[in-house]
């Protein structure tokens, strides 16, 4: 089978929803959703827990019900959707190849791409565990997954390592449904989740959280029986004194999350070594003309709410792009400066901002009070003060358009033969200065 | 006069609030919101948390769907909800904000469902 759409969006979550729905906005007719599950609504299914849509809706809501919203205004539309329908690639001709129980093999032509596949959690195999493979060994969403979705309980006696937010909710979910969680371990010496779930999964029910700790084996031959924690030094090498045997039946991993990018290398996106998403610009323009990207296949986001803001500028992306409307000169070029890990869009063509472009970014190590600073040349065109920012936490930055222009040499967006210009993004501490509030 | 110091979980950005009780008068400094003073105030007199959990569902795309308590319920009585929860029983179709168990434990709290499923049809193509 061969169909031929205006835009095919990949993956029916949050961004891909958000995206399809601005695109639609936008005037885009023809529409198509590609969703692997059975159901719109990607990850949020199963995160059941409450706290999404408190910057889009102004209210908290669960997942599910921060879901449902784009569910009900897609379904006010012509947007099609195919569920249970697995992409395979994207071929050198931008046609998507794709399978499902209801069409078997199916090529599709479409004028522009929307690539919003999300992330993967990191496994076992990623960080590298000593010791038996017994089951028992999960990673944090796929137990969410189970409990939530499936209704099985996967464990007991639980131990979870990495405490990034996904591990932390599900200590609390599976105190919840009866199961003991003995600790949670972290490598780091600070939680990489938000403190509200440290307090709300984790004090709450008395869950100890241990820093500084790692697992250095698992041991059981059918089922997990126990694991060996330790210690770690500065060097994050184990302290062999510190080793302890805990008995558990069962290991939650909630290390990582890695965008999923093995549809994008098929169409040869670009990817980035910092984000391992694509690198894209201001309308999160990937280097493929015609193909955009979103949402955590772009870069690991930590609210929801910031997917869809970002998933309506890729579907106003796509629609200019439909339009004949897009213009792929690139005009500037952002750069990660001190303290700075990744800032995206990396890339921008100032003739596609109205007024103001956002930069998500993220900070290499804990800050203080610091002021965040976007530097043209020797001219600062933006800054923003911040009392606190943490490597967890996904910075917005607003640069004016104006300031942009005010401090660049553009030339008309034709001029093939322009070098971008680079902007810096840079964090600056401001703990030792007294002259500050 | 109490003190205590404490983090906001309304939302993600966690503020460290500092709670003050002097002769009766509570004072909350470290919100940047209203929630926060209010979150702080509950905290200090009668803590509060919303439950979500899932309940057996009959008929559905999957054998459970998710509920939630439609406001905080206070923090001692999460495990006694969890247990009625753990027996309630429903049949599709059911729709988000549909109540499942009405003042459960007489909090005056309704748990409510939170995502529709029609039952039937899952296939729009």
């Amino acid at each position: 089978m061969t169909k031929q759409y205006d835009l095919v969006v990949i993956g029916g979550g949050p961004a891909g929803m958000a995206a399809a729905l601005s695109a639609k906005q936008h005037g885009v007719e023809n529409i198509l959703i590609l969703e692997r599950d059975k159901e719109l609504g990607g990850i949020l299914n199963q995160c059941i827990h409450n706290g999404f849509g408190v910057h889009h809706f102004k209210e908290e809501l669960t997942g599910p019900e921060y879901s449902a919203r784009f569910i009900t205004e897609i379904q006010k539309t012509s947007i099609e959707i195919m569920l249970d329908t697995m992409v395979l690639k994207i071929d050198n001709h931008r046609q998507i190849h794709a399978i499902s129980p209801n069409h078997g093999y199916m090529v599709l032509k479409s004028k522009a791409i929307i690539l919003a596949m999300g992330c993967r959690e990191r496994t076992r195999g990623a960080i590298r565990i000593y010791g038996s493979r017994p089951s028992g060994i999960y990673t944090a969403g796929t137990a969410q997954r189970l409990i939530n979705i499936n209704g099985y309980m996967p464990g007991k006696e639980i131990v979870i390592l990495g405490s990034g937010d996904i591990g932390l909710v599900m200590a609390r979910r599976m105190t919840l449904e009866g199961a003991q969680v003995k600790m949670v371990l972290e490598l780091q010496s600070r939680s990489n989740g938000t403190l509200r779930n440290i307090v709300q999964c984790l004090e709450d029910y008395h869950i100890p959280l241990y820093l500084n700790h790692t697992i250095v084996q698992i041991h059981g031959k059918n089922r997990v029986e126990g694991v060996t924690i330790a210690k770690v030094d500065e060097n994050l090498a184990p302290i062999k004194a510190s080793y302890q045997y805990i008995p558990c039946d069962t290991l939650l991993l909630s290390v990582g999350l890695i965008p999923e990018n093995e549809i994008s290398k098929s169409a040869r996106v670009k990817l980035d070594s910092r984000t391992r998403g694509p690198f894209v610009g201001e309308l999160r323009q990937t280097n493929i003309p015609g193909i955009f990207a979103c949402g955590n296949v772009l870069h690991v986001h930590d609210v929801v709410d910031f997917v869809s803001e970002e998933a309506a500028l890729a579907g106003y992306g796509a629609a200019r792009y439909i339009r004949g409307q897009f213009d792929t000169t690139i005009t500037h070029q952002t750069i990660n400066g001190e303290g700075v890990t990744y800032v995206l869009p990396q890339t921008m063509n100032i003739y596609h901002i109205e007024d103001t472009c956002n930069l998500y970014l993220r900070v290499n190590k804990p800050y203080g009070r610091c002021q965040i600073e976007a530097w043209i040349g020797n001219t600062l065109i933006a800054s923003k003060r911040e009392i606190r920012c943490l490597p967890s936490e996904m910075i917005n930055f607003k640069i004016r358009k104006e300031a942009i222009v005010g401090s660049s040499d553009l030339r008309p967006a034709q001029a093939i033969d322009q070098q971008p210009t680079q902007i810096i993004v840079k964090i600056v501490g401001m703990d030792r200065d007294p002259s500050l509030p | 006069m109490t003190q205590q110091e404490m983090i906001c979980i309304c939302c993600p950005i966690g503020c460290n609030l500092s709670v003050e009780k002097i002769d009766g008068v509570i004072r909350v400094t470290g919100n940047k919101c209203p929630r926060g003073k209010a979150y702080a105030e509950q905290e200090l007199l009668n803590p509060e948390r919303i439950v979500t959990t899932t309940v057996k569902l009959t008929g559905g795309l999957y054998p459970v769907i998710p509920v939630k308590t439609g406001r905080p319920i206070p923090k001692t009585k999460i495990f006694e909800v969890m247990d009625i929860l753990s027996n309630v029983e429903i049949t599709v179709p059911v729709h988000i904000g549909d109540v499942v168990v009405k003042n459960i434990l007489d909090t005056g709290v309704d748990v409510v469902i939170t995502k529709n499923d029609m039952g039937g049809e899952y296939e729009r193509s």
